[in-house]
């Protein structure tokens, strides 16, 4: 058992899955993970480097990746719309890479650095053009660490990069964890074989196998350009889609909190998450049914999960920290089959117990919520 | 066109044939008749002959632009990057691979206005990759925009009443920001182009080759300069070589020095980290 950092959790799962380069820019609330590898990595023949801004960044893990090496970068909103370029390359040059974004307030500079859950949409479809993310999100000090690992996993598994949504509390919250072993997927080596083309999961790095053709533009498995008959392009494109469509249940992590029986469901995601289970505690000592959905995996969003509990409950609450992102393709996933109740703020305050239990209770009893009521209410000390 | 006739890179006048350098289903190239790009990436080509260059231990990168595509020309491994952050990528793989060979082509806009930030660090860092600049003082992909080396009073199709910007010199910029290998030469010097090629490759730092290049498509249209020959003839008249006396880089006007400006030996980024990780690893407690 020991008490970290929900960064320093973050920096250890990275090590653990097998990351051995880091390129980065400093930003609050992330710095200290960049700070964990500054230090750790030397002695574990791995390679640091802070970079001039998040564009290089990125663009360095991109290079490092391609040069064999498990890599990474993290950084806050402002560096995370800096790094959209890159997203875009990565995704189309189908690059293994993990990108951490710890949500502060925004846009722009925003509420340095108060926690938000503001970059959900932006980690999905941040860069232009249909791409494949794998977006992934933690509640806790140790889940940092156990998603951190995952994200590597479903990187190298599926050539994608994903994006790990931390937010400011979670990254300078300090818990007790004992850290738990887990699986790593390694990379194909040339000696295991596997065909080394796009499309596919075998990924040789420069030096190992055939010379390797790597462009952002729309191009063919052989990565030639294709860019002027769009449907090659689009062969590949919707096959990284598919891929991630299809094995979708290994893709999706969420934590079930008695929700087995519940008819009133809170379905959150991160920080948010830790309020919403001590709200579902105090409304069970109560004996009122009420259950939690922790999503862990945003994007690919796990539709069909959140249509199943749709189907067993009588009402759903979306408490986010900002102002309605997920419950978008909740309520797309949904389909009416149960109402779906916002309850948004951006002030860069956390959620308490008590304002989701009085919204649930709203919900519950009058079938509405004024949501700006309840939080204007505590704001103002009533 | 005959198959085959379609550039410099494979029908030397002189020399022997560079076919084993290129990537053949790539062809032919999508630069421009008269383009001097072609002449740069043959020079390369050559420069990697030269010096026996493992092509599967080399990495061409290229950022956006007309320059952009020499990687897929060349067989080697090929990194065709974002606009001008092919530093940024190259960075990235020389640290995580000190092995491989890096080499980036880049042109004026990569170099010194997208890429500006991306550039000077990498001449800062002096990490051991080498930046051949393919300076035709335009934008040429997009359509004949001014670049950030686009000479006072010269028109393009943004500056149509003539520049009023100052233009960068790539080569002092490189001096300035820490190159340890700063080099520059014209499309109408072609040997010399294979030459610092090949000493930039075989420096050990960050190396700069500024190649002054024609673009008659846009730069040498909008302002009468002539065909590709004819622009040629004006790079000449425009560069002057070095002397042995030092350059007054505040007393230039006009005329562009050529020459290698800077060679000097300093320790390199990826030679430190690695002294670094070594000096660790007998010390740290890992776990």
């Amino acid at each position: 058992m020991r008490l970290i950092q929900g960064n320093e959790a973050c920096a250890l799962g990275a090590l653990e899955a097998g990351c051995r380069f880091y390129a980065g820019y400093p930003i609050t609330p992330a710095s200290e993970i960049m700070e964990w590898m500054a230090r750790k990595l030397p002695a574990l023949d791995g390679t640091f480097v802070q970079m001039e801004d998040e564009i290089a960044s990125l663009a360095a893990v991109i290079g490092a990746s391609w040069a064999g090496k498990k890599a990474m970068t993290a950084t806050s909103g402002p560096g995370f719309s800096l790094m959209q370029e890159h997203v875009g390359y990565a995704a189309m040059t189908e690059t293994p890479c993990v990108i951490v974004d710890s949500q502060r307030g925004g846009p722009s500079t925003g509420l340095p650095t108060l926690p938000s859950q503001g970059d959900v949409m932006q980690a999905r479809w941040g860069t232009h053009g249909d791409h494949a993310v794998i977006v992934l999100t933690a509640s806790s000090v140790l889940d940092t660490y156990v998603m951190t690992v995952k994200a590597f996993n479903l990187s190298e598994t599926y050539r994608v990069p994903v994006v790990l949504l931390l937010d400011a509390t979670i990254s300078h919250m300090r818990e007790n964890v004992e850290l738990p072993e887990l699986e790593i997927v390694e990379r194909i080596t040339e000696a295991e074989g596997g065909e080394d083309i796009f499309g596919n999961r075998a990924f040789f790095p420069f030096g190992v196998g055939p010379r390797k053709v790597v462009t952002g533009l729309a191009h063919d498995e052989k990565g030639k350009p294709e860019t002027s008959r769009g449907q090659v392009g689009e062969r590949l494109l919707k096959k990284a889609l598919d891929r991630l469509y299809v094995d979708r249940d290994h893709i999706v992590s969420y934590k079930n909190y008695q929700a087995g029986d519940a008819k009133w469901l809170i379905l959150s995601y991160g920080i948010t998450s830790r309020p919403a289970r001590a709200a579902v505690d105090k409304m069970r000592e109560e004996g009122e049914k009420v259950g939690l959905i922790d999503l862990q995996t945003l994007w690919p969003f796990p539709d069909e999960l959140v249509q199943s509990y749709s189907e067993k409950v009588e009402g759903i609450l979306m408490p986010e920290l900002n102002l309605g992102q997920l419950i978008m393709p909740a309520k797309a996933a949904i389909e009416g089959r149960a109402p779906v109740y916002p309850f948004n703020r951006a002030d860069g305050k956390l959620f308490t117990p008590a304002e989701i239990i009085e919204a649930m209770r709203e919900i519950m009893y009058n079938g509405k919520l004024d949501q700006t009521a309840i939080l204007e209410q505590r704001r103002n000390g009533k | 066109m005959e198959p085959g006739a379609w550039s410099p890179l494979l029908m030397p006048k002189k020399g022997k044939s560079l076919e084993r350098y290129l990537r053949m289903s790539q062809m032919p190239t999508l630069w421009c008749p008269g383009c001097g790009h072609g002449n740069i990436a043959r020079g390369m080509l050559q420069a990697f002959d030269e010096l026996h260059l493992n092509l599967d231990q080399t990495v061409v990168i290229g950022g956006i632009g007309c320059s952009g595509r020499t990687p897929f020309y060349s067989n080697t491994n090929a990194m065709h990057t974002t606009h001008g952050r092919a530093l940024a990528f190259g960075t990235g793989i020389k640290m995580a691979n000190p092995d491989l060979t890096v080499v980036a082509t880049m042109g004026d806009g990569d170099t010194a206005a997208i890429g500006g930030n991306h550039f000077i660090h990498s001449c800062r860092r002096n990490i051991d990759i080498t930046a051949i600049v393919f300076n035709n003082s335009i934008y040429g992909m997009t359509g004949g925009q001014f670049a950030p080396t686009t000479p006072q009073d010269k028109k393009s199709s943004t500056t149509v009443y003539g520049n009023i910007d100052e233009p960068f010199d790539i080569a002092e910029l490189a001096m300035a920001a820490g190159a340890s290998f700063v080099a520059r030469t014209t499309t109408f010097d072609f040997q010399d182009t294979t030459e610092l090629i090949k000493k930039g490759i075989q420096h050990h730092g960050f190396s700069v080759v500024e190649i002054i290049t024609q673009c008659p498509t846009y730069y040498g249209k909008i302002n009468k300069l002539g065909n590709a020959v004819d622009m040629l003839e004006y790079e000449k008249d425009m560069t002057f070589p070095e002397e042995d006396e030092p350059i007054d880089w505040k007393e230039l006007s006009g005329q562009m020095p050529l020459g290698i400006f800077r060679e000097e030996q300093r320790s390199e980024y990826t030679d430190r980290y690695r002294e670094l990780r070594e000096s660790q690893k007998s010390k740290t407690d890992v776990t």
